[in-house]
């Protein structure tokens, strides 16, 4: 718990659910009648409504991305190293808005909600979402706050195919986008890891086809397993030899197949923490989210043609260690966009924390993204009519 | 912010003579944006950076450059043909693997290309290999000869013959001193009295 709430904390913060009851036709051509959304907001929006960031979270995130629900919290919101007064996204300067996407189980309508029709929990006839249908979602919630423009969308990894979204969903609806540790589509070995990790909740006895919710059970032991692979995914071999080496629990060996190195207890207690948090629906369900991105996909197959439509500049951002998102992937993007002749920026990241690097504060990510900041700061149209004071520069 | 023509490194306002307004720019080795940042400003040029140095590319991205970290050695193979007017590179010609790929690749890419690098020529360092026998060093060549990052110096009279047999033209070639400024002298000798050449190049 904070004994105190840091001075560059956006401190105690309370989510809001708003509902909306537009029904949503989503790519698969199913419908949601209605739904709810769960989000957070960081600073304060200007009175033109220009300033606002949009924050989309990856596989695992949620609405929480900053600050503290109350003194007994743990820990803040997944990216609070980036957001907050003087932060990267200056909570002193921006209005950021974190909300958890539609199927997600932290509060937004997903397999864990209760349907209308039947009365009892989605489970698995929640319909799977595409990530336009998440960019869609998030476009009704920018309508709703009455933000015509994002100052900035800005996302890591599944997050960065959100942003990607958007640029080509409603390019009018956005100055910058950050995409951060992503890639343009998953590759067949990213697709294999994200079938292992269904098949290992799938395959859970207690996982009754995703309606373990009937049964009073979970799928702890699929869903365990299903993130220690993600895990290890996310961290390079350098960051674990690290981390770990061959360190053993206790001095000897115990010629046993119980866990005995250290990094296999790590990888246990991430397993075990995360399967009693998360909901095995909703992990199957980004899950597939994830293999389906592909903006290419209306546009023969052409990236360049795709990213052609963004009117929005671009600054993409990779990790030399990211091997589940590798650099070539983030270049891919890059490439495109230069071809397309969009404005773009390009930094890879010296880091040997693998495809985690981006949620961690690693000083030269932290000062190019504050420096690319800057310049959304730069972008904020000066208010018509009103005398401000440079507060650009 | 843009900078005044007076402020510009001379060599640079040299450069800047020879591209044209409203066209796309290709700089390779940018720094902190300082050209790309004069050409947006005052010729509506569009254009990328390449750059290496993390301190410069955190310059560039607040300047408003668009700059991309790529290493001039691993190639430009992700640019296409022709697909950007003027392709630039002040001083890394000598410090990059194979120059002479270079040179083909922005020529390649670009329509034309402007190419900067310090004459090995210059008057005071052959005097400085003659009388000391030792690699010159000197305010423009300040590195000893194990730790230089200068690994392919040529003369004026070695870039003009590796243009020749490449069959590239060269439109322009101008000379400064190491302060980048120009002197009536270095046009009478220029490969004996230029310290700095800066070549104006197409196929």
């Amino acid at each position: 718990m904070p004994e105190h709430i840091p001075a560059d904390s956006v401190g105690i913060i309370s989510p809001i659910v708003q509902r909306f009851d537009e029904p949503l036709t989503l790519r698969s051509g199913r419908v949601l009648e209605s739904y709810e959304l769960i989000y957070e907001t960081y600073g304060e929006l200007n009175a033109d409504a220009s300033n606002a960031i949009l924050i989309c979270h990856a596989l695992s995130g949620d609405h929480h991305a900053a600050g503290y629900h109350s003194m007994d919290d743990k820990r803040p919101g997944w990216w609070d190293t980036c957001i907050g007064p003087g932060k990267a996204i200056d909570t002193n300067t921006f209005f950021v808005v974190s909300l958890n996407n539609l199927g997600g189980c932290s509060g937004s309508t997903g397999p864990t909600s209760i349907n209308p029709e039947t009365g009892k929990a989605y489970g698995p006839d929640f319909p799977i979402i595409a990530v336009r249908d998440w960019v869609r979602s998030q476009k009704r919630l920018a309508d709703f706050l009455n933000i015509q423009q994002w100052a900035a969308v800005v996302g890591g990894s599944l997050g960065g195919m959100q942003v990607l979204r958007w640029s080509i969903q409603y390019p009018e609806r956005l100055r910058h986008a950050l995409v951060i540790a992503s890639a343009p589509k998953l590759s067949a070995q990213n697709i294999a890891f994200n079938e292992v990790a269904r098949q290992a909740i799938s395959k859970d006895p207690d996982f009754h086809n995703g309606r373990y919710m009937d049964h009073g059970v979970v799928p702890k032991a699929g869903l365990s397993q299903a993130r220690m692979l993600g895990h290890l995914t996310y961290m390079s071999g350098d960051a674990m030899e690290k981390k770990f080496d061959r360190d053993l629990k206790s001095d000897e060996l115990s010629f046993s197949f119980n866990p005995e190195f250290q990094v296999e207890s790590y990888l246990h207690y991430q397993g075990q923490k995360f399967s009693t948090q998360f909901d095995a629906n909703t992990y199957m369900l980004m899950t597939k989210a994830l293999d389906y991105f592909d903006p290419t996909i209306d546009h023969d197959g052409d990236l360049v043609k795709c990213l052609s439509q963004a009117q929005c500049k671009f600054f993409v951002v990779s990790f030399t260690t990211d091997w589940r998102f590798a650099p070539d992937r983030s270049e891919e993007i890059v490439n495109a966009l230069i071809q397309a002749d969009k404005d773009v920026s390009y930094a890879c990241i010296a880091s040997d924390n693998g495809h985690d690097a981006f949620l961690l504060p690693i000083p030269r990510y932290l000062d190019v993204f504050s420096a690319y900041m800057e310049r959304v700061e730069a972008d904020i149209p000066a208010r018509s009519g009103a005398s401000t004071t440079g507060e650009s520069s | 912010m843009s900078q005044a023509l007076t402020d510009l490194r001379p060599d640079l306002t040299i450069i800047q003579q020879w591209v044209k307004p409203n066209s796309e720019v290709l700089d390779l080795g940018c720094g902190q944006g300082e050209l790309l940042s004069y050409l947006k400003a005052e010729k509506g040029v569009r254009g990328y950076g390449l750059e290496i140095n993390p301190e410069k590319i955190t310059h560039c991205i607040k300047n408003g450059i668009n700059v991309i970290e790529q290493n001039l050695d691993a190639g430009l193979g992700n640019f296409k043909d022709n697909s950007i007017d003027t392709v630039i590179m002040a001083q890394a010609l000598q410090a990059v693997q194979s120059p002479d790929i270079l040179v083909d690749e922005m020529l390649r890419i670009g329509n034309q290309a402007i190419v900067t690098f310090p004459n090995f020529g210059y008057w005071r360092t052959r005097l400085y290999l003659l009388l000391k026998g030792r690699m010159p060093m000197s305010e423009s060549l300040p590195y000893n000869w194990f730790d230089t990052p200068n690994i392919h110096l040529c003369t004026f009279k070695d870039f003009e013959q590796l243009c020749h047999n490449k069959g590239i033209r060269i439109l322009n070639k101008r000379v400064v001193d190491d302060q980048h400024n120009e002197h009536w002298s270095m046009r009478l000798w220029p490969s004996m009295l230029g310290e700095t050449a800066i070549y104006h190049i197409s196929r």
